[in-house]
Formats: C-alpha cells, sequence, structure tokens
C-alpha cells in the first residue's frame, strides 16, 4: 500500500525530478525529515528506478532510428516466454520489452544509430534466435506524445494575463 | 454626438473594473509571468470535451430547454444532494445559466427592488456590487479583515442592516481573499438572516476547491436557510471548465421561474455543446469519484503550501487561505498602497499581480496572488518578489 504522502511524492517527481526536499515537504506539509524517508523508501522499493530526463531526440543532432518489432516465439516448458524474453532485452539495442496479449508473443522496442544498423539487429540478432518463428518490425516515423509528456508545443498559456 | 444624453445613467454611473487598467499595464509586458490570473491553469479533461465532440458530430446544434437540459439539471440535482446535502427538484429549482456570472446577473435582477440595500462581504468578486446598481439597488460592503481570516462575523454583519435591507451575498470560498466559511461561521450569519428576514445569494463556484481537512457547506443547508437561498454554482474552477460559460442556480421554484423569466426573454439557454460538456463531467464525476476534481485539487493545495510558506518567508502577513486558488498576503510592511506595490512588482520584475483595492477597499493593504499555474513559473515568481521585497526594505 502506497501512503498519501508517497502518491503525492511521485506526482510531484514525475513533474520534476530534481524538485528539492524542502520544496516537497512545504508542498506535501510534511518535514524534510519524512520527505527524505519516504523518497528513500519508494527507491528501495524499487518504486523510483531512476531520476531521468525526458529528452526530444528529434531536437537534437543526433542520428537514431527506433523501431517496434512484433515478436512471435515458441515458449519453453517450464520457464514461459520469461527465458526468451531475457536472452532479447540483453541486447543494448533493445530498450523495452513486453510480453503481449494478442496475435504475437513479445513487443520489443529497439533503437539504433542507422536504418542500416537496426536492419543488421533484427537478422543478425534476433532472427536467428532459436525460439524466435517470426517477426513483423515498424518505424517509428515521428513521436507525437510519451510517458503523457506531449512533444508538440502544447503548453501555450491561452488564458487572459489578468482576470477577475 | 454627445452619447451622455443616450447613455443609461445609472449604468454609466459604475466606473469601469479596476482590473482592466492593471490588464492591459500586465498585457504590454510580453515575458511577465502572471499570478493574475482567475481561472484555472489545466484543460477540461479530455472524457468532457470529447462529450462535446460527439454532440457536435451528431448534429446536437439546437436550442436546449430555457432552463437547460433535463439530463444536466439531473445531474446538478444528484451532485448537489450527494456532495452538499441539497434537495433540489429538476424540473422547478433548477436553472442552467451562461456561467455563474449570469445566475449572479438575474437573481439580483429577480430580486432587487429600487433603493433596496444589498450586503456585500469586503473584499469580494468585483461583479456583485455592480451587478447591484445594475439591478436599481444600493450595494452595502461589509468589512471583513485579516484577523479574523477574512470571514463573515455577524457582528458587523448585524450593524450593516438597516429597514432597506433585503439581501446578502454569500461568496464562500472567496475571491480574492481564499477565505472559507466554516459551519459555526454559516449558522452566525444564519441567526443575522433570520432576524432581519433576508434572502441570501450563495455563490459557491469555488466549492470543490477546499483544502487541508476542511470541507465546503452550502449555506442552503444550514437548517431553514434552503428556503432563503439562491444557490450558484457552475462549472468553471472545479472543472477546468471556464471557456464553456455553464454555471447554474438553484432555490425556492417561485423565485427560480423570475430568474427564467428574464432568462427566457434575454439569454433564450446556454449554448447547447457547453451544456452536454457539463452534464459528462458531473456524469463521469459521479461514475468514478470525481477522479479530476480530486487530482487537481490535490495538485493546487501543493501549489497553495509552497506559496503560502514562501511569502511568510518573505516577511510579508499571510493569513492561511483554505479555499479557491488565491493566497492574499498583506504587504503593509513595505509602506506601499496596494495599486503601487502591483505596478511597481510588474515594472521592476515583470510579475504581475491584482492590487486588493480592485476587490473593494477592504482589500487595500493586499495583494491577489494565484497559485493556479506551473510550479516552475511560481516558483520564479517567488523569488523575484522575494528580490522585489529586498529591494525596497
Amino acid at each position: 500500500m502506497m501512503t498519501k504522502l508517497e502518491t503525492s511524492l511521485l506526482d510531484i517527481l514525475r513533474e520534476d525530478c530534481r524538485t528539492p526536499l524542502e520544496k516537497m515537504a512545504v508542498m506535501t506539509g510534511s518535514s524534510v525529515e519524512e520527505v527524505a524517508a519516504a523518497v528513500e523508501e519508494l527507491e528501495k522499493r524499487k518504486i523510483i528506478l531512476r531520476y531521468t530526463p525526458m529528452i526530444n531526440w528529434d531536437r537534437t543532432d543526433r542520428e537514431r532510428v527506433e523501431a517496434m518489432i512484433e515478436v512471435r516465439v515458441t515458449p519453453q516448458r517450464d520457464m514461459g516466454f520469461d527465458a526468451i524474453a531475457r536472452r532479447i532485452y540483453r541486447f543494448d539495442e533493445v530498450k523495452s520489452v513486453y510480453l503481449m496479449s494478442g496475435s504475437y508473443d513479445l513487443l520489443v522496442l529497439v533503437e539504433a544509430r542507422t536504418l542500416k544498423e537496426l536492419a543488421a539487429f533484427v537478422s543478425a540478432k534476433l532472427s536467428p534466435l532459436e525460439t524466435v518463428t517470426g517477426t513483423a518490425t515498424s518505424f517509428v516515423l515521428k513521436r507525437y506524445k510519451e510517458e503523457g509528456v506531449i512533444f508538440e508545443n502544447d503548453d501555450t498559456d491561452r488564458r487572459l494575463v489578468i482576470s477577475p | 454626438m454627445n452619447y451622455d444624453l443616450y447613455l443609461n445613467q445609472r449604468i454609466a454611473s459604475v466606473p469601469p473594473s479596476g482590473i482592466r487598467r492593471f490588464f492591459d499595464l500586465a498585457a504590454s509586458r510580453k515575458d511577465a509571468i502572471s499570478l493574475g490570473v482567475g481561472e484555472p491553469d489545466f484543460r477540461t479533461p479530455y472524457l468532457i470535451r470529447d462529450a462535446a465532440i460527439n454532440s457536435l458530430i451528431d448534429g446536437e446544434t439546437q436550442y436546449t430547454a430555457n432552463r437547460g437540459l433535463l439530463e444536466l439539471r439531473q445531474e446538478i440535482a444528484l451532485y448537489l444532494s450527494d456532495r452538499y446535502h441539497l434537495s433540489y427538484d429538476p424540473s422547478e429549482e433548477i436553472l442552467v445559466t451562461i456561467g455563474a456570472s449570469e445566475a449572479i446577473d438575474l437573481s439580483l435582477r429577480a430580486l432587487v427592488n429600487d433603493g433596496d440595500e444589498v450586503l456585500i462581504p469586503d473584499p469580494s468578486y468585483v461583479s456583485y456590487a455592480p451587478g447591484v446598481v445594475f439591478a436599481g439597488g444600493v450595494p452595502v460592503p461589509v468589512k471583513t479583515v485579516q484577523k479574523d481570516d477574512f470571514r463573515l462575523k455577524p457582528d458587523l454583519l448585524e450593524k450593516s442592516v438597516t429597514e432597506k435591507t433585503r439581501l446578502l451575498i454569500l461568496p464562500y470560498p472567496n475571491n480574492p481573499t481564499g477565505a472559507i466559511m466554516e459551519k459555526a461561521d454559516l449558522e452566525a450569519v444564519a441567526e443575522v438572516v433570520r432576524r432581519h428576514d433576508l434572502l441570501v445569494i450563495s455563490d459557491e463556484i469555488y466549492s470543490e476547491l477546499v483544502y487541508d481537512a476542511h470541507t465546503h457547506i452550502s449555506f442552503a443547508s444550514i437548517r431553514g436557510m434552503a428556503e432563503r437561498t439562491i444557490t450558484i454554482n457552475g462549472f468553471s474552477k472545479a472543472f477546468a471548465m471556464t471557456g464553456w460559460r455553464v454555471g447554474y442556480a438553484c432555490g425556492p421554484k417561485e423565485i427560480i421561474a423570475v430568474m427564467n423569466k428574464i432568462h427566457q426573454y434575454a439569454i433564450m439557454c446556454a449554448p447547447r455543446q457547453g451544456q452536454v460538456a457539463a452534464a459528462a463531467a458531473l456524469r463521469l464525476g459521479r461514475e468514478n469519484g470525481y477522479e479530476s476534481v480530486l487530482s487537481m485539487r490535490e495538485s493546487y493545495d501543493r501549489r497553495r503550501r509552497l506559496m503560502v510558506t514562501a511569502f511568510r518567508d518573505m516577511g510579508l502577513d499571510c493569513f492561511e487561505p483554505y479555499g479557491a486558488f488565491y493566497v492574499f498576503p498583506s504587504i503593509r510592511c513595505t509602506g506601499m498602497s496596494s495599486e503601487e506595490f502591483c505596478s511597481r512588482l510588474l515594472q521592476e520584475k515583470n510579475v504581475a499581480a491584482v492590487p486588493g483595492n480592485a476587490f473593494g477597499p477592504s482589500g487595500e493593504g493586499h495583494i491577489r496572488c494565484c497559485y493556479a499555474t506551473a510550479v516552475d513559473k511560481i516558483n520564479i515568481a517567488l523569488e523575484r518578489m522575494a528580490d522585489f521585497l529586498a529591494d525596497h526594505s
């Protein structure tokens, strides 16, 4: 069970993970010690995994291709899909792996510098895995929204500067 | 042409809003951070917007009943009963209006006769006093002070009553002070109302924005007050729906019928899509425990604490506001008037706040700061204000 303080802290940190402990204490009406302890607890319970910026890579000059790969696999006795998922997520190119319901088994999010690299990853590393029976690769063309953040300029304040 | 000969003298006699002048000043500065807004910084939750979009796709573009869509009035009745223990009949006791603003105007026009005196806690929202004058009445400010947390006190109220007093406007949670009235405060006011046979317009537009274990009590839920009260509320603040312009008035059917008479001749009905969206807001809220209202309130509360603490750290005398989304610190220690403080703060530090005297003479010596603004902007504004105070200490 999460406490009300923990829920509030997650709300605050999700908006800005650099919010100082003192500010969070004021905002939640708690002491700095209570907030520090609660944050530590969230980290210890692996609820907070890390504090990371959200980057819009499209605005950088870094070359980068992303793809979502639908993977069909043969589940293994006693291991189900876990063993093959582990084989796949260990590759550095793989950013996320999800077990899915529906017409395929694993959804693999892959990132590489060029199309060529990405193609090489699929043909040389992913497809040859013995339990992989098929893949379908879709490239990401444009990112509109991620983790609740809209990437287009949507934050214009349309309110009147002063209103009664 | 001399238009003075043509213009209605009663209306021409009301000075333009003090806020308007300040708006022009602030609007001319491009990168100012504004703590001067009076509306949520959230957008209407998407499911609510979606309901209005679908109604347009389905071609729902006609007038509604004068009193508003029946579905919406039914939802309002359920909502008021569920949240504030009020009981109103959707067919005769509820009128959907163009924002709470129209509901205020209608109730004044329905209840004020020439020369009637209307009591208004001071400071308060800027529209009440002009509305009373437009209706032919005489606004009588009742002072509220920081020492009392800006609550309306029965002794001061009593002193303002004359034989011409007919009506009291009760605007809590209060704009601009953020003050609330607890049950005991309302009961004391009810005593005065009963003794002098007054009616009450209770503007509860900020009813959902009450913080820190306090709850909103509706004046009409106080024993004997339902028959004396017009309850006014709306969707702008709780559901972040300011631009939709949907509010409502509830009260005794005899009064609502007269208000509806003005409404049907002057307005016809509130815009349909706004009503559809409002009905969706209440229906969804009923189904999910008012999830979006609660999460917005949590977010306001965090920013409220941030702002109050920062003002106190700066050495400003600041009572703790438990309602609405305004902080109303005293700036008397600077020796400046409210107007001077706000003008110089804007010119020197590019932060806009609203002078307290824009809300009535008792607001002098205070400024209204709205915390419905992104935390990073609030933080910058607070730093600039601390600098400003240091420069002028």
